[in-house]
């Protein structure tokens, strides 16, 4: 079926099968690879994008059900002066990361929780991201970069 | 890891979405949220040859007030619930239960008719749905006809439900007042339940002590003839017939029924 899904501001529209999964979608026919497949079985939570604004497990949505909607993932993420958004600053800041592979989904994650709640505690930040692993269990870091990016004080 | 191929098909309203289950029967799957169904059809225990989405179907989100029951439409996503004002006021425990399903992502998917149909015996919702008497409003070629709760659970992904009928609403009663608590043990944050227990008023219902939620009926007669929580918790995992599997035993599982069971009937006031 043919496919229309505004990623990141531009509309990517490509004929793919019925079966095909919005993550596959957005690295093989958009071509964008910072969302990550990692478990492949919604625990992970590497492959988190926003879809309409709301985080989602991208391995467990199809493509089709993005059809006419509008997805953003960590390439479509900037600050207001166009270089990093204020997650990814932090995140570097902070060290936020190890091996960097759950990165991607923990600051799309994170964004969202944002959303809906601009300034959390740091327990509202780790319930929050429930839904992300990261293997290197760099949690501590990852915590202190969402309270950093929040624009509130880091405890330690 | 990829589905089966099947055909995916897309409809805007329930008369669309009903002719669409008349045309293809039982080769066909609704999806909803698909945070249950698609995980299944990825490690292929389900392979519909037609998936009919009914994402689209926002005159089914909705939650109300009507008299003294919370009608609630069958595609409210938990995310939703968790947030709704009409449920903070008036059914607080559903919110909390609906805000504990998953993780924030499976939230802003997943919807109440989706767990409700799926009745998987280790999921949140259907035992609260159980433990506040709720009815299911399912429309069909029928018409519409509604099924209590206490008869909709029938075993292990197994409800009344023709494949030609769409479950619409979620009715229950007004709970204000009603002490109330959740508790789920679990090995990981996100995991279902390995046991839970949902307290509401005078109701106990449990998660995964058997094939389908249960009330914890011993439990609720002791209540009522004026036994202590720790005396009628005792009699939690009476009647119950939990699955003895690699996560924990039959015997650990009826253990933990009758622990949550008293520490949520502590929590709910009683």
């Amino acid at each position: 079926m043919k496919v229309s899904i505004e990623i990141n501001g531009t509309t990517v529209s490509e004929e793919v099968e019925d079966r095909t999964l919005l993550v596959h979608f957005v690295r093989e026919q958009a071509g964008l690879t910072a969302t990550n497949i990692g478990c492949d079985t919604t625990s992970c939570g590497a492959c988190t994008v926003l879809l309409d604004g709301e985080s989602v497990k991208s391995c467990t949505v199809l493509a089709a059900q993005a059809d006419g909607h509008a997805v953003t993932t960590l390439e479509g993420l900037r600050g207001e002066d166009g270089d990093l958004h204020p997650l990814q600053r932090a995140f570097r800041e902070e060290h936020g990361l190890q091996c960097g592979f759950c990165t991607p989904g923990m600051i799309m994650a994170s964004a969202s929780l944002l959303d809906h709640n601009p300034k959390p505690t740091r327990q509202e930040v780790r319930d929050g991201l429930e839904g992300n692993l990261c293997r290197c269990t760099g949690y501590h870091n990852i915590v202190n970069a969402v309270m950093n990016a929040s624009g509130q004080e880091v405890t330690r | 890891m990829i589905p089966v191929e099947f055909a995916y098909r897309r409809v805007s309203s329930v008369d669309q979405a009903l002719a669409a289950v008349a045309e293809h029967g039982d080769d066909a799957k609704l999806l909803a949220g698909g945070q249950s169904l698609l995980p299944l059809m990825k490690l292929r225990f389900a392979a519909p040859e037609v998936v009919i989405d009914i994402g689209p179907l926002e005159e089914l989100r909705y939650v109300r007030a009507e008299g003294g029951e919370i009608a609630v439409g069958a595609m409210t996503r938990y995310h939703d619930l968790h947030h709704d004002p009409v449920l903070a006021e008036h059914a607080p425990m559903l919110a909390h239960v609906a805000g504990s399903v998953g993780d924030q992502q499976v939230r802003h998917r997943g919807t109440i008719g989706g767990s409700l149909v799926h009745a998987d015996p280790a999921a949140d919702l259907p035992a609260a749905i159980l433990a506040v008497d709720g009815v299911l409003v399912a429309r069909g070629p029928a018409g519409e006809r509604r099924i209590p709760a206490s008869e909709f659970f029938q075993g292990p992904f197994e409800t009344p439900l023709a494949p030609d009928e769409l479950l619409t609403e979620v009715r229950v009663p007004v709970q204000d007042g009603a002490g109330w608590a959740f508790e789920k043990f679990t090995r990981r944050a996100i995991d279902w339940a390995i046991v839970g227990v949902v307290v509401a008023g005078d109701a106990v219902s449990l998660i995964n002590v058997g094939g389908t939620p249960l009330r914890a009926s011993a439990t609720e007669a002791a209540l009522a003839g004026g036994a202590s929580a720790a005396e009628a918790a005792a009699l939690a995992a009476e009647g119950t017939s939990p699955a003895d599997e690699a996560h924990a035993t039959a015997e650990y599982r009826q253990h933990l029924a009758r622990v949550l069971t008293e520490r949520a009937l502590v929590a709910a006031g009683r």
